[in-house]
């Protein structure tokens, strides 16, 4: 099985930082093989910025994502441009606070999340991405719960442990929640 | 990690300790992580004025015993077309990575292309040979890393690694053996006394020994056309012997240096001859071919130069048609014709780069070949 996975969101959000931990969690951790490529503009902060992460238990030959089944998107701008990329009947994961969805098709289930509110009651809004990580595992289920917190737990900045495993968990429990 | 992060950890771990370099997209993160790693390894980077003092301040680390290597992309790659001839005609062992990027000139930077192939093989003025080795996964990056280094002590070359951006951002699993499961090639030193050591005398086919600096050799470097002492010479005789050393130890060993990885061609009527990222677009098309009943093979061109023209030679006894996608507007297409004589029939896929191929057009262009075999060679179209 292959998943074709785009996050988005503007520069500066964390948006690659998440692609990258689904990545890893997922070819490190659960041994399938995934490959994640970036697009981006020459300016480093704002503008819109996606992470596109292919997840296969066979080996990834095309490095892009073409028809994403899953959108996890963090900003207005991106929802705007990646939506229509997106399968019939594809999961739409938002930032219930900054995107708001135009253009949804039938077939299109959409999960709705306050990540950056939850992220600045856990003390910093810079974890906003984590929290979307946590949720993502949960509603997706394509990379195991233990494999994605091991993953978020090494892949941020030494001190920030606690922290950004407290917001990966109220993400992946809002998750379950829902689904 | 991604194909920058893994050609740096390639370098550190062929035993390269110095770089000099000048940041430039989509090659940074090369330097970056040397930047920070070499020096917990006693290495070194330096951040030059420009890829001019860059690709030559890499050449004085050679001379002074170290692994060297510069990192670029190409508005910086055609800055340094005057250097790999010094290289090359001094016999420098260095590493030249360029992370193609769609040109001309500054063109699109942070997306990818193929369009220096030529430029690499061709840059700089005279005869020369060089080695260039093409990536096509961030594993391949730090495995072929490793290889250029070995190559360049061996043959005393410059090797360019001719990463692309999409190779080059491209995050996957990278596996770094243990130290003591990796071959490292060592400089190779003369073991010959200071009094009878002639700098750049070699058997026929290879390059000569290098000596360490400080132990009372006498050594000396130009780019004027020097005899075995290392002295200018303006002899022709003396002229004609160096420059064929130069041609002859890349290319009667176009067969040691050479590595391809190739699928299903012994019975194929159609072989796709591709390299770097392209490749893996390639192979898509050729899975859904195969399925459809074409015999279809593929080649891939891990070194790109030397041209592998005795294994094209060899296939185009049996294969119908060869097709090459290529992420410009046809290099090594001619290269591909030239080595093919007109046997079998010749496509080009070009593309003017920014992305990768359209899997569906390598496709389309593999049923078309395996129903116009043999054909007439086509104009580059």
């Amino acid at each position: 099985m292959t998943s074709e996975i785009k996050f988005g969101g503007f520069g500066g959000q964390g948006v690659i930082l998440a692609g990258s931990i689904i990545g890893r969690a997922a070819s490190i951790m659960d041994h399938k093989y995934a490959t994640m490529t970036q697009s981006f503009g020459p300016e480093a902060r704002g503008g819109a910025c996606s992470a596109q992460v292919i997840i296969s238990d066979d080996k990834i030959l095309y490095p892009y994502v073409t028809r994403p089944k899953i959108l996890v998107m963090l900003s207005q701008e991106a929802c705007n441009r990646y939506l229509p990329e997106a399968a019939d009947d594809g999961v739409i994961l938002i930032e219930e606070d900054l995107v708001h969805p135009k253009g949804l098709k039938p077939g299109m289930k959409v999960y709705a999340i306050p990540a950056t509110r939850f992220a600045e009651e856990l003390g910093s809004k810079m974890t906003l991405n984590v929290v979307m990580v946590g949720f993502f595992t949960a509603v997706t289920k394509l990379v195991s719960y233990k494999s994605a917190r091991e993953t978020v737990k090494s892949s941020v900045p030494l001190g920030t442990e606690t922290m950004n495993l407290m917001a990966f968990d109220r993400g992946y429990e809002y998750g379950q929640a829902l689904t | 990690m991604d194909g920058d992060h893994a050609c740096c950890e390639g370098a550190l771990a062929a035993g390269c300790r110095f770089v000099a370099g000048y940041p430039i997209t989509p090659s940074t993160e090369v330097v970056e992580r040397i930047a920070a790693r070499f020096p917990s390894v006693g290495g070194m980077f330096i951040q030059m004025e420009d890829e001019i003092a860059s690709s030559i301040a890499m050449q004085g680390a050679v001379w002074a015993g170290a692994k060297a290597m510069t990192v670029t992309s190409g508005p910086g790659f055609s800055l340094m077309m005057e250097h790999i001839g010094y290289a090359a005609m001094t016999e420098a062992p260095c590493v030249f990575v360029n992370v193609q990027r769609t040109g001309p000139s500054t063109g699109l930077p942070t997306q990818p292309a193929q369009a220096d192939m030529m430029q690499a093989r061709w840059g700089s003025h005279g005869d020369y040979e060089i080695i260039a080795l093409c990536p096509n996964s961030p594993q391949e990056c730090f495995d072929l890393t490793i290889e250029a280094f070995n190559l360049a002590e061996i043959y005393r070359v410059p090797v360019m690694i001719m990463m692309d951006e999409c190779v080059g951002h491209m995050t996957e699993k990278v596996v770094i053996p243990r130290a003591s499961e990796i071959t490292v090639e060592p400089r190779h030193y003369t073991t010959q006394k200071p009094e009878e050591y002639l700098p750049y005398k070699a058997e026929k086919n290879s390059a000569p020994a290098m000596v360490r600096v400080g132990n009372g050799y006498r050594f000396h470097v130009t780019g004027l056309t020097h005899d075995e002492r290392g002295y200018p010479s303006t002899s022709l005789e003396i002229h004609d012997r160096f420059v064929n050393r130069l041609i002859d130890k890349v290319r009667n060993n176009a067969r040691q240096i050479i590595m391809l990885d190739e699928t299903d061609t012994a019975d194929a009527d159609v072989v796709v001859v591709s390299y770097g990222i392209t490749s893996r677009v390639a192979v898509k098309a050729i899975q859904a071919a195969r399925k459809n009943g074409i015999n279809v093979g593929h080649l891939r061109l891990m070194t790109v130069w030397p041209f592998p023209e005795k294994r094209l030679h060899t296939l185009a006894s049996h294969v119908k048609a060869f097709i090459m996608p290529e992420l410009n507007m046809g290099q090594m297409y001619l290269e591909l014709q030239r080595c093919i004589e007109g046997r079998a029939a010749t496509y080009l896929i070009p593309h003017s780069g920014g992305t990768v191929h359209n899997p569906d057009d390598i496709y389309q262009k593999i049923v078309y070949a395996a129903r116009h075999p043999r054909k007439k060679k086509e104009t580059a179209k």
